[in-house]
């Protein structure tokens, strides 16, 4: 496809030599910006304690230390923390399938009456800035109207909130509308009710919004810091985020640099292994241009 | 969509005789089981969206009345709230640290636009004329944006350590005097910058591409032959082809940035000399350490109000500038 430089002029000796340097340059800096850190980060973690504190810092660790990375999983409890940041995302996940996708089907396909209000009112909540309203939800999550329950310290106080996403109802409302209503029709003359066809019809062709909004819901939870925070007082509950940041100071570097690599593999392996639906969800919801 | 009615009257001669033959008490019954019918369908509907109306109404809609109420209210779950006016506005305006949040706010959102504006756009830009290794520059600019903030956040304070940090052993190595990076007060909000731009420049610079990827190469080549240099086919193609994606772009990167508190929480805690103190982490102190939710809320309000008064302004002049 044409760009900016024309392919004529790439073609051109003096355009090859230009490419190759810009090229050479690009890819020496994006390595040295965005792996090297990482490779920094990794092999950081297999040198001794010494080593890690000596000045200047050596490039290739002198002596190799791989049971660091065992002695962050026990010193860290780290099995626990996986066990407890899973649990907290893998329920926003589903909690935010089981409720979003129903009501945009509803709003979608069933169209009821006051429909676009509750639409409306639900979109509007996107214009309040995330931290907005911290505070409130916070109380409200101490205690919950009429139900008068306290949720602190209870994975449900991320599950629930994490649902009431209009994002996700936009997007799956959006991917709704175009499946054709005689699809719907049909299904309702062959007798299917409104949930058997979310269910039978609806789900199995909204496969790519689903893996889209599926990624977005565990990305988001595993990634989350301030929220969980506030949730989580009880050491024992917390998340990794919430947890590495709390022993940051006490921990040995080194320990708590592997324990860092642990914590990351999950979401650096989802990514490699859904690159396509995370690209695909980024420009979703974003504008045509 | 027709009414049976109509379609009926279509799809028979309204004659006199077939009218006789259709006694009113049929369509009475017929527009009672279409009564029946929409009911059935609308209270379907609101059983499937009740899960939804639920968590909004707990967690989005109460919470936003809420947040209002608190602003006006001394509250410390002990006692019943008690409304106070505007006393939780005026004990923020007298602290001291309530300007001092908003400027370094503004600093780190200004610096944040700088380089978090002009680095992914320039990235985006030079890697669409790249046509090798592509799917590694994608994949190595989006890395960062997977890594839990606190991850990266540790990560860089120990990179910015100025004793075996890598940045001071890197500039050491070549001959060079390492920074304070985040132990002193000129230096620390850039340093912070520096860590949120390189954590989430992957997800601009991606759109950014996605939306360069959309101008037909047409243009460029028009441009050329009418003979506009690189310079020229950049300000005059590529700027206006993605202006849209460019302004919502900084305009949610203000939003988003406004709003930073997990690299100041987690790596300078608001030092040194509370250079680093922004809205959102003296909010979390008002809140979660002096235990003052009715300030905490009026603050929250207070930049709801500020991000919200942006907005406005900058969507209203952006339209003007789209119509002149």
């Amino acid at each position: 496809m044409r760009t900016l430089v024309s392919p004529s002029a790439l073609r051109s000796p003096r355009g090859k030599v230009v490419y190759g340097v810009v090229f050479a340059g690009t890819l020496v800096i994006f390595v040295l910006a965005f792996m090297f850190p990482l490779y920094w980060a990794v092999t950081g973690a297999l040198k001794s304690p010494q080593e890690l504190a000596a000045t200047p810092a050596t490039l290739v660790p002198h002596e190799w230390h791989p049971e660091t990375f065992a002695d962050a999983w026990s010193q860290l409890n780290l099995g626990k923390y996986f066990l407890n940041t899973l649990v907290v995302a893998g329920g926003a996940w589903l909690a935010q399938l089981a409720i979003d996708v129903p009501a945009a089907f509803a709003l979608s396909k069933l169209r009821p009456k006051f429909g676009n209000v509750v639409l409306g009112l639900m979109l509007a909540t996107l214009m309040l800035p995330a931290t907005a309203l911290l505070v409130p939800t916070y109380v409200t999550v101490t205690d919950l109207p009429l139900l008068h329950l306290n949720l602190i310290n209870s994975p449900t106080a991320v599950w629930l909130p994490a649902a009431a996403n209009a994002f996700n109802i936009y997007l799956l409302k959006r991917f709704f509308d175009q499946i054709p209503d005689e699809l719907i029709e049909a299904a309702r003359i062959d007798g299917a009710g409104p949930v058997r066809t979310l269910w039978r019809i609806i789900l199995p062709i909204s496969r790519p919004i689903l893996a889209v909004v599926s990624i977005l819901a565990v990305v988001t939870a595993w990634k989350d810091f301030i929220w969980p925070l506030l949730v989580f007082p009880d050491t024992e509950k917390q998340t990794l985020s919430v947890m590495l940041q709390r022993v940051a100071i006490d921990m040995p570097l080194n320990v708590l640099v592997a324990g860092m690599v642990l914590a990351s593999l999950p979401m650096v392996a989802l990514f490699l292994a859904f690159q396509r639906q995370i690209l695909a969800g980024l420009t979703a919801g974003s504008i045509k241009g | 969509m027709s009414s049976p009615r109509s379609s009926s009257l279509l799809a028979w001669p309204a004659t006199s005789s077939s009218r006789a033959r259709r006694p009113a008490v049929s369509q009475e019954d017929r527009r009672r089981t279409r009564l029946k019918r929409k009911l059935k369908e609308n209270l379907t509907a609101y059983g499937l969206l009740c899960a939804a109306l639920v968590v909004f109404a707990l967690f989005s809609w109460y919470p936003i009345v809420r947040g209002v109420l608190l602003s006006f209210q001394q509250v410390d779950f002990v006692n019943a709230p008690t409304w106070v006016g505007f006393d939780n506005f005026a004990k923020l305006f007298e602290d001291p640290l309530f300007g001092v949040a908003w400027r370094n706010t503004l600093l780190f959102t200004g610096l944040a636009l700088v380089f978090g504006f002009a680095v992914p756009f320039l990235t985006a830009v030079l890697l669409n004329e790249i046509r090798h290794a592509k799917a590694f520059f994608r994949l190595a600019v989006y890395l960062p944006v997977m890594l839990p903030p606190v991850v990266t956040a540790l990560m860089w304070k120990w990179f910015y350590d100025p004793g075996p940090g890598l940045f001071n052993s890197a500039l050491g190595a070549v001959g060079l005097p390492g920074g304070q990076w985040l132990d002193s007060s000129g230096t620390a909000m850039l340093s912070l910058v520096f860590v949120s731009t390189w954590a989430n420049m992957g997800s601009t610079t991606l759109i950014y591409l996605a939306a360069l990827g959309t101008i037909p190469g047409e243009l460029y080549e028009a441009a050329e032959l009418d003979g506009a240099g690189l310079w020229k086919r950049l300000r005059h193609v590529t700027f206006p082809q993605t202006r849209f994606v460019l302004l919502v772009l900084l305009l949610l990167q203000v939003v988003a940035t406004m709003q930073v508190f997990t690299e100041p929480y987690v790596m300078t805690g608001g030092g040194p000399d509370d250079s680093t103190v922004t809205v959102l982490l003296l909010l979390y102190r008002y809140a979660f350490v002096y235990n003052d939710f009715g300030s905490a809320s009026a603050m929250s309000l207070l930049l709801f109000v500020a991000l919200g008064v942006f907005s406005a302004w900058y969507v209203r002049l952006t339209r003007k500038a789209d119509q002149s």
